[in-house]
């Protein structure tokens, strides 16, 4: 099951530069939430703070208060089992080149200590399964390389390897930008279908995308979330002339 | 095409078409430039040597001075202990000191390592030998295949740390980027997952810092030293081929001289076997389209 998020005045460097201006927000859980916004906005930037991938970049740094059910993302927990409990989907598809089918989604498992491996190959399974990809490559698991799918194919690959590790929320940093209308599309159900089990959050400068699959919407502008609200609010009657003129078309 | 706009570019001139083609043959003519010196060597090493390999050269010990027959048996087993004794020092502390270089090493003490590691690749090898003689000969009180793997594997060190480094820095961030967002552990990813996308390129900086090694002379004279008899004793004067080479082909007897030869071919076939045979079973692994 998926749980809530809670981000209370969280700032974000890139060396001198403030790039996230004290955001606040509640992600509700087993619900998508987009991030939306014009490029440079801060958007990835955010979702990369939820888990501390941020500080992963040299001189990069974030400050503040962010609580995942219960854990304090920022407090004392260590930024790998933060990790664990936060998957994380990025803009282009990245599978282990060396590794199997199989041996991708069970890389987390596997580089983790998990040993069981009949517990594996069900987690496999039912990791391909929930990212639609199982009827696709089941007779190819151990045989092909995860870089031999289709781009596709691989950012379906990406989810399942993401997913195989069990977490509650799942951050997902523009996963169909990369991909063609049919792939996206597949995406967007599967996001659909995620949401039963994981907290979903989702970056994405498609606006049409972010109706499509989310709930809740925020809007982020130059480092500042400028609003924040259903859906259907935001491209509807939105209360910042600001988020109007960017859903509109104005500017971004 | 004809009921289009005059086209912008004019159409590809005869001097173009003929510039084309010189590029190409230019390209043909200077890779045969570079194989035509390799191929010279490597067939006139045949002609030379084959004539002097049978049974006895592989399987006997040399003769004393005016008698005829033996062989380099010996000098081919003892190639066989220095070269596995200095891929184990080498091969180690090389990639050990290349996932340095690549993963943590953007700060002064990695400008300073790779700063060292270049000047070690540029250092002649005898100089080596000395050091390995000081280091372990002259505290031993005797010459050994060890303090000649020591000096090989000290040669290996910097060509394959620096070799791991630039194969590590080409696998892309992503990569890296992917582990982490699973919370995977750096030293996990490093050695499970960056490595392991990099094992082509590492194996290949393994093989050339091998195959470079396994030639040298200078630096086994006063360390391995070199050994009319068997010795398996790591600890004990060993031959080497480049040694027995050096030693057969300055000597002044005809019988002699084609045993150089044949040395010298055995010694690019152990090369090239060890090489292929590393090759053949390190892809037999890969996946379909990886």
């Amino acid at each position: 099951m998926g749980v809530g998020i809670e981000v209370k005045d969280l700032n974000a460097w890139y060396g001198k530069n403030l790039s996230l201006k004290s955001i606040n927000m509640t992600v509700p859980a087993n619900h998508v939430t987009a991030v939306i916004g014009p490029s440079g906005c801060g958007k990835s930037t955010f979702v990369r703070c939820l888990n501390r991938m941020h500080e992963t970049i040299p001189d990069a740094r974030a400050e503040g208060t962010v609580k995942v059910g219960e854990m304090e993302v920022y407090g004392d927990a260590d930024p790998v089992d933060v990790r664990r409990r936060i998957g994380m989907v990025f803009q282009k598809p990245n599978p282990f080149p060396t590794m199997s089918i199989y041996g991708n989604v069970a890389a987390g498992l596997k580089l983790n200590g998990f040993r069981n491996r009949k517990q594996m190959d069900e987690l496999v399974e039912r990791s391909l399964k929930l990212a639609a990809l199982w009827d696709e490559v089941k007779d190819n698991l151990h045989k092909k390389s995860g870089a031999s799918l289709s781009g596709g194919q691989q950012q379906r690959l990406c989810i399942a390897r993401a997913l195989a590790v069990e977490p509650e929320v799942l951050l997902m940093d523009e996963p169909a930008s990369a991909l063609d209308p049919i792939s996206t599309s597949k995406i967007e159900e599967l996001i659909f279908q995620l949401k039963q089990h994981y907290t979903v959050v989702i970056v994405t400068h498609n606006m049409q995308q972010a109706a499509r699959v989310a709930e809740l919407t925020g809007f982020f502008l130059m480092g500042s979330l400028i609003e924040y609200d259903k859906t259907e609010k935001i491209f509807t009657n939105p209360a910042d002339k600001r988020t109007e003129d960017y859903v509109t078309g104005r500017f971004g | 095409m004809h009921s289009m706009a005059p086209p912008v570019l004019k159409p590809i001139s005869l001097w173009r078409r003929f510039a084309n083609q010189g590029a190409t043959a230019f390209a043909i003519l200077t890779a045969i430039l570079v194989l035509a010196p390799l191929m010279a060597i490597f067939i006139y090493l045949v002609i030379k040597g084959v004539g002097a390999i049978n049974w006895d050269f592989l399987t006997k010990t040399p003769k004393p001075v005016g008698e005829s027959g033996g062989g380099m048996a010996n000098a081919i087993v003892g190639s066989g202990v220095i070269l596995l004794i200095s891929s184990l020092i080498g091969i180690p502390l090389g990639i050990g000191s290349g996932i340095y270089l690549a993963e943590y090493g953007r700060n002064r003490l990695g400008d300073m390592v790779r700063f060292t590691a270049d000047v070690l690749n540029g250092v002649p090898s005898i100089v080596i030998g000395i050091a390995a003689y000081s280091l372990v000969v002259v505290p031993q009180k005797h010459f050994s295949a060890l303090s000649g793997g020591v000096a090989l594997g000290i040669m290996m060190i910097p060509t394959v740390a620096r070799a791991t480094e630039e194969m590590l820095l080409m696998v892309p961030n992503s990569i890296r980027e992917a582990a982490f967002g699973l919370g995977i552990p750096k030293w996990r990813t490093t050695l499970s997952i960056t490595l392991r996308t990099a094992s082509a390129g590492v194996i290949t900086g393994c093989m050339l810092a091998f195959a470079r090694v396994a030639g040298e002379t200078a630096p086994l004279l006063f360390t391995a030293f070199g050994n009319q008899f068997w010795n398996l004793n790591p600890n004990q004067p060993t031959a080497a081929l480049p040694l027995q080479i050096f030693v057969y082909a300055i000597s002044p007897f005809d019988e002699w001289h084609k045993q150089a030869w044949a040395g010298a071919l055995i010694l690019i076939i152990m090369i090239v076997g060890a090489v292929a045979a590393v090759r053949i079973t390190t892809s037999r692994g890969r996946l379909k389209g990886a």
